[in-house]
């Protein structure tokens, strides 16, 4: 009769015990696997500090560098300063602030460093080029403009937070 | 699909045979606890080598957010802890288990004792198992300095001062396991090293000699 059923007394208590050792296992595995996976999974912080930089009234059309401070939040070391930097300018009323890295592989790219290329940020790892709004120029390493960073003035100062990418020019 | 990628593999490396040599083998009646129930005491040893699995994968995985460091050594544990999903758990596997795998092997050994399992032609295992019982012990003693609190502090230096009552190299032994003049910063980058790196990869040699052993000599005959 049990011939019919297919399953033998031996197959039967090998799937037991395989399934058994298999839930033991992952009794196991589950939490270790879960913990390492956990900073992958976690949400990033929304929001983000904004931080007064520079004074409104001494930005000019023309971009210039900008040093500041900027916290953040690391781990078990709690809140940490890193030092950024910004390209500032004024635009019809407006004021753009550029992250000064460089879109193709990440070096830090400058407005007007290099002599030969007039109103262009360049990056001097690969030559590559953004025009002064951080539209990248075609034919130059980068595939995407310079980002910007979230600006606001308040009170005759200019506020930065987080970097975000260029919503001023499409891509080219 | 999993038998044809298994069949793949065994026409060319053939391990088949291998596996039947690892797994396959006959355990005798008088350590069958199905035969006579008294015979879990033979477990002692199994269950001591799957806690000791669990103290590896649950390592491996603190050391995921661990630094050895006496500045951030503290607060790396108490965020992996209360700040990282599962991490209650997964140090707990490690906490309680240290002190399992001490309890478990330390039966093991009465069994091996009593039933007189060590003579010959095992004494060589002994040896080995003995030796094995100092690397656990040496990996509790080190991971326990690890969270760098104030009870791992004060039993490290008891445990330091300890060896450092040994006569005539007593004062060589305490530099060379604090790796200075004080407990200190070298400490503990010593004794995660250790525990992390030496002493599992002595316990591996060990074990593998241990359960070539057993396989050869088989397991001794029944009382």
């Amino acid at each position: 009769m049990s011939k019919d059923q297919g399953v033998s007394r031996r197959q039967f208590l090998n799937y037991c015990l395989t399934g058994v050792g298999g839930f033991l296992a992952a009794g196991m595995l589950a939490p270790m696997i879960k913990f390492a996976v956990d900073p992958a999974l976690k949400k990033g912080k929304a929001g983000g500090n904004m931080v007064p930089v520079v004074d409104e009234a001494v930005l000019t059309g023309e971009p210039s560098n900008h040093g500041f401070k900027y916290k953040i939040t690391d781990a078990w070391l709690g809140e940490q300063e890193t030092e950024l930097t910004a390209w500032i300018y004024k635009e019809g009323g407006q004021v753009i602030a550029l992250s000064p890295i460089c879109k193709h592989l990440g070096c830090t790219v400058g407005w007007k460093n290099d002599p030969q290329k007039q109103n262009r940020f360049f990056c001097p790892c690969h030559n590559g080029l953004y025009e002064k709004n951080g539209k990248n120029v075609p034919g130059t390493p980068p595939m995407n403009p310079l980002d910007t960073y979230q600006v606001e003035v308040k009170n005759g100062k200019v506020y930065l937070g987080l970097v975000e990418p260029n919503k001023i020019v499409g891509g080219a | 699909m999993i038998r044809k990628m298994y069949d793949w593999v065994d026409e060319r490396l053939n391990v088949t045979p291998m596996w039947r040599d690892i797994a396959d083998h006959e355990v005798p009646e008088h350590v069958n606890p199905a035969h006579h129930f008294s015979a879990f005491v033979y477990c002692f040893g199994g269950l001591t080598f799957f806690i000791t699995v669990i103290q590896i994968l649950s390592g491996m995985f603190l050391t995921m957010y661990y630094v050895p460091d006496i500045v951030n050594a503290y607060k790396s544990v108490e965020y992996l802890q209360n700040e990282v999903a599962f991490g209650v758990i997964v140090r707990g596997m490690h906490h309680w288990g240290a002190s399992l795998v001490i309890v478990m092997m330390f039966l093991h050994t009465l069994r091996v004792f009593f039933q007189g399992a060590y003579k010959h032609p095992r004494e060589l295992n002994w040896v080995v198992g003995m030796l094995i019982f100092f690397m656990m012990l040496g990996l509790g003693f080190t991971g326990y300095l690890l969270p760098w609190d104030n009870k791992a502090y004060f039993a490290t230096k008891v445990g330091i001062g300890m060896a450092g009552q040994v006569p005539l190299i007593g004062g060589f032994i305490t530099k060379l396991l604090q790796g200075g003049d004080i407990v200190g910063a070298e400490t503990l980058a010593r004794f995660f090293a250790v525990h992390v790196f030496f002493l599992p990869g002595a316990l591996f040699g060990l074990l593998g000699a241990h359960f070539i052993m057993i396989r050869r000599q088989g397991i001794s005959g029944p009382l």
